[in-house]
């Protein structure tokens, strides 16, 4: 477990037992020298063993996830690493989703491995900001994102979490049979006593244990003893995907239930200044017109109506003063900042402007890519019912306790009064992480005015796509130069960015030894609001620096393959990676006629991925035949999960490099549907061969690092078909 | 006005306006939610029920154009025990990710098996035209490969009667 010690978890878990002891029952997983909660409560039968498992008398073990699911298998993977050290009969196994209370944060994961994390992923910092930094408000975060829940939760709650309920059933049992503990051993859900031939399941040995002390330190198995993790278990959630009977936030319906349609105002900042309700109101089934603070809404006793009531509205909204009016201004605004002052340097290494100077060979490049939209499957959607100072709210987010706060908020009433229920996610990608809860807001403010009624608030694809936090659009302008012995040797870089810190700067980084390096961000606002979008900023810079290595190699006369691995030499897990890629491409023995390769390496969240594209140029479009992906996560807990969400990251890569693109207009966004925001199909998608190198290296995550390196590889391929290369996303000849 | 919709072989009625699409009937008048909306634009294809047999986007057909005909939903593809071929190769394969696409996914599959059990991949490709974000196509591929091999032929017998073993 690296540097981090278990010692260490237990003494955070201790303060945030100083919290969870005010008021939440049934958590005994704190150290007993803090001495606090130290024994189990029982009701109902019911055993809390630790926040993260119940164990019931018929012996099923419930395990209590503290982050969502949205297709990326999390929940499943965590039940296995709890179930493995618990070692329980996987068949009597549950998961669910950790209801949105305090109890079941998970921010003091998060800020249990900040001192050993090179960088906190960035959303982690907005949500601290929205809590002013207090301590308490760490608890907070419910948080899944930044490809976290395994590597953290897992590794450092799940796991130790399962060790110590077995420790303590091992306890109980040796107790009840007044055995040496020592005798016993635990198997399959059940304590057994080696010197007779008694067994007791955990279910009946459950109530026992709870009123044991827990362990500080429980044992945990080595990896060589899992029967569990590493196996490709069916994942739980699918069964009922397959029939349509999972329950999005979409699906809900609540007796008496109203529908809401919305519009807000498309350029952002802007304010509803009027809107005459009429032309809704004579609608039949419409209730009422909803005045929101930058937005109009209608209530009508079908969905279907209240959208035909807001597309009859014709509100005006505010003139906004501070708008970029469109994209092309916007870049040659960030383009003139990145030449002039207030670059903050990110990395700075050897003397680059010098050894620019004697340099044998220079390249320049300009890279772009655009601002993106999410657009998850299930449209944003949230449903609230307001009554007696109460506020009930279902929907599907990434942070439970930061919606639970929104809601509170828009409804008026303290967080303790709200009962948020979090629904499975119709994708997540980072749109529904906090700050983006823009449609709770909205549903909660919406169904005040229906009062008692509950309210289904459901955005149009159209609001979907005009509406989102998007991925940041960046202009990137590069300088490189190559010695005479033809390797890389000055890398200097200049972008628009957020702070040079965070996982920006990891970002920027390139594994690469390269001598000289001047890599600096140039802060650049726009009114287009932003946010955290499926890889972060990897997705950019990754297409950035794997470009312009490849424009390096080129420069140097050098095969980019060989280029990258000679320069990968004091980075053997790098190096591996790539190389396996390449193999697995049978990178060396040129492709069929007509075809080119690229290849493309990129570290993110913990995870080093290499991917090769075989791309064919026709009819000047770009067709990627077959993907290649070699990937170092650490330790894989579920195989085939792991690869499902590469896979996915290839095909979430690919539809921005073929395809995305928001633009700017008069200051709104001009796409509004798939139409004019086009998404890689199953036309579209390459065979793909996923590979993981295992090793006892820091676990990394999954959710999100297989989506960089797809572009810059599909780039780099299409220069080694056609001798263009393209620097702009998404990728048009 | 009022409408009579034969849905997995019951006859439903519904009051709902001559212009509401047959999805929001579906889901909000009959309760049955597992056909999605995802764009209300026939773009994307989260809303792919059959009707007569053919898959159809209910996102833009209006419920009272389809009255009197023979409407599948995902909740009645399979049998009451078991279930339809494609949902079981989707488990085998594990092709879901977040699922909210795969109601559409698994009746346009089933509807193209159906006529064609044993599609190319570029019949696959040219039927298979709904939105995935979540990238699974490369495992839709491959459980479609799946039963298209397995039914040696005979595939639109097996997803006719909906009859495989788990």
């Amino acid at each position: 477990m690296n540097k981090w010690t278990r010692r260490a978890f237990i003494g955070v878990g201790g303060v945030i037992g100083g919290g969870l002891a005010i008021g939440v029952g049934g958590v005994i997983f704190a150290p007993n020298r803090f001495g606090l909660a130290p024994h189990g409560e029982t009701h109902d039968g019911v055993v809390q063993l630790t926040t993260w498992l119940r164990i019931t008398p018929d012996g099923v073990a419930t395990v209590i996830a503290p982050h969502c699911e949205m297709g990326q298998g999390a929940q499943t993977a965590l039940a296995m690493m709890l179930a493995e050290e618990l070692e329980a009969d996987w068949r009597l196994v549950r998961v669910e989703e950790a209801p949105a209370e305090d109890a079941y944060a998970n921010g003091h994961l998060v800020r249990s491995f900040r001192p050993i994390a090179a960088a906190l992923p960035r959303f982690m910092d907005r949500s601290i900001e929205y809590a002013s930094f207090r301590l308490m408000q760490w608890m907070d975060m419910q948080i899944t994102g930044g490809s976290t829940s395994v590597r953290a939760t897992g590794q450092f709650g799940m796991r130790v979490a399962g060790a110590a309920a077995k420790a303590m059933l091992l306890e109980a049992a040796a107790k009840r049979w007044n055995v040496s503990e020592s005798q016993c051993t635990a198997k399959l859900s059940r304590v057994l006593h080696a010197g007779s031939d008694r067994s007791l399941s955990y279910g009946e040995l459950a109530a026992d244990a709870a009123r044991l002390d827990p362990p500080v330190h429980p044992a945990m198995k080595k990896r060589a003893e899992y029967s569990i993790v590493g196996a490709s278990i069916p994942r739980l959630d699918i069964p009922d995907k397959v029939t349509g009977s999972t329950r999005y936030a979409i699906d809900v319906s609540l007796p008496d239930m109203l529908y809401a349609a919305v519009r807000a105002a498309p350029v952002f900042g802007s304010k509803l200044e009027s809107v005459d309700p009429a032309p809704a109101e004579q609608t039949p089934g419409v209730v009422r017109v909803v005045r929101l603070e930058n937005a109009v809404a209608v209530i009508a006793d079908s969905y279907w109506r209240a959208l035909k009531g807001v597309r009859a509205l014709t509100p005006s909204f505010t003139q906004e003063q501070r708008v970029t009016s469109d994209s092309a201004t916007l870049f040659a605004l960030i383009g003139a900042a990145l030449e002039g002052p207030g670059a903050k340097s990110v990395i700075s290494r050897g003397d680059a402007a010098k050894a620019l100077s004697r340099a044998a060979k220079l390249v320049e490049a300009e890279y772009r890519v655009p601002f993106l939209a999410h657009a998850t499957m299930e449209p944003m959607s949230a449903t609230a019912r307001c009554a007696e100072g109460r506020c009930e709210v279902w929907t599907g987010v990434q942070d439970p306790l930061a919606a639970r706060k929104v809601a509170a908020q828009a409804a008026g009433v303290s967080e303790d009064q709200v009962l948020l229920h979090n629904h499975p996610l119709g994708g997540g990608f980072g749109r529904r992480l906090p700050g983006a809860h823009d449609y709770v807001d909205q549903a909660v403010r919406i169904a005040r005015e229906a009062a008692p009624a509950p309210v289904k608030l459901i955005w149009s694809r159209e609001e979907d796509i005009q509406h989102d936090f998007y991925r940041p659009a960046v202009l990137a302008r590069f300088k490189g130069a190559v010695d005479s012995a033809g390797s890389a040797l000055v890398w200097i870089a200049r972008f628009n960015g957020g702070a040079a810190d965070g996982v920006d700067a990891d970002a920027v980084r390139t594994p690469y030894a390269i001598a000289h390096q001047d890599i600096a961000v140039v802060e650049h606002d726009t009114h287009v609001r932003t946010g955290f979008w499926r890889s972060v900023a990897h997705s950019q810079h990754g297409f950035f620096t794997e470009c312009f290595i490849d424009e390096l190699a080129h420069a140097a006369g050098a095969e980019p393959y060989e280029f990258r691995r000679e320069l990968l030499a004091d980075a053997p897990r790098h190096r591996a990676v790539l190389e396996r890629a390449a193999w697995m491409a049978g990178w060396g023995a040129p492709p069929p006629p007509g075809r080119g390769r690229g290849i493309a390496l990129v570290e993110s969240f913990g995870t080093i991925v290499a991917q090769t594209a075989e791309v064919e140029v026709v009819d000047g479009r770009i067709k990627v035949h077959r993907v290649c992906v070699a990937a170092d996560c650490g330790e894989v807990v579920h195989p085939d999960g792991a690869a499902a969400q590469i896979e996915g990251g290839v095909l979430f890569g690919l539809s921005a490099a073929l395809y995305n693109e928001i633009t700017i207009r008069d200051g709104r966004v001009v796409q509004s549907n798939f139409h004019d925001y086009p998404m890689a199909l199953l036309a579209d998608a390459p065979s793909i061969a996923v590979e993981f190198i295992e090793s006892d290296a820091p676990m990394g995550g999954l959710g999100e690092p297989g989506v960089p390196p797809i572009a810059p590889a599909v780039a780099n391929a299409v220069f080694a078909a056609t001798g263009k290369r393209l620097r702009s996303l998404p990728l048009r000849l | 006005m009022q409408i009579t919709l034969n849905v997995n072989g019951v006859e439903r009625t519904a009051e709902a306006d001559e212009d509401t699409p047959l999805l929001w009937v579906l889901r909000e008048s009959l309760g049955l939610t597992g056909t999605k909306f995802g764009c209300g634009v026939a773009a994307c294809g989260a809303c792919t029920v059959h009707v007569n047999g053919s898959p159809v986007r209910a996102c833009v057909v209006p419920a009272a154009a389809v009255q009197g005909q023979t409407i599948v939903t995902i909740e009645g593809l399979a049998s009451t025990e078991r279930l339809h071929a494609v949902q079981a190769a989707w488990i085998e394969h594990q092709v879901p990710q977040c699922g909210y696409c795969q109601s559409g996914m698994i009746m346009a599959v089933a509807a193209l098996l159906a006529h064609t059990p044993q599609p190319t991949d570029e019949q696959i490709a040219a039927e298979i035209t709904n939105i995935c974000r979540c990238g699974t196509y490369e495992r839709v591929r491959r459980a479609i490969r799946s039963l298209a091999s397995a039914s040696g032929g005979r595939l639109s017998e097996v997803a006719d009667t909906g009859v495989r073993d788990e």
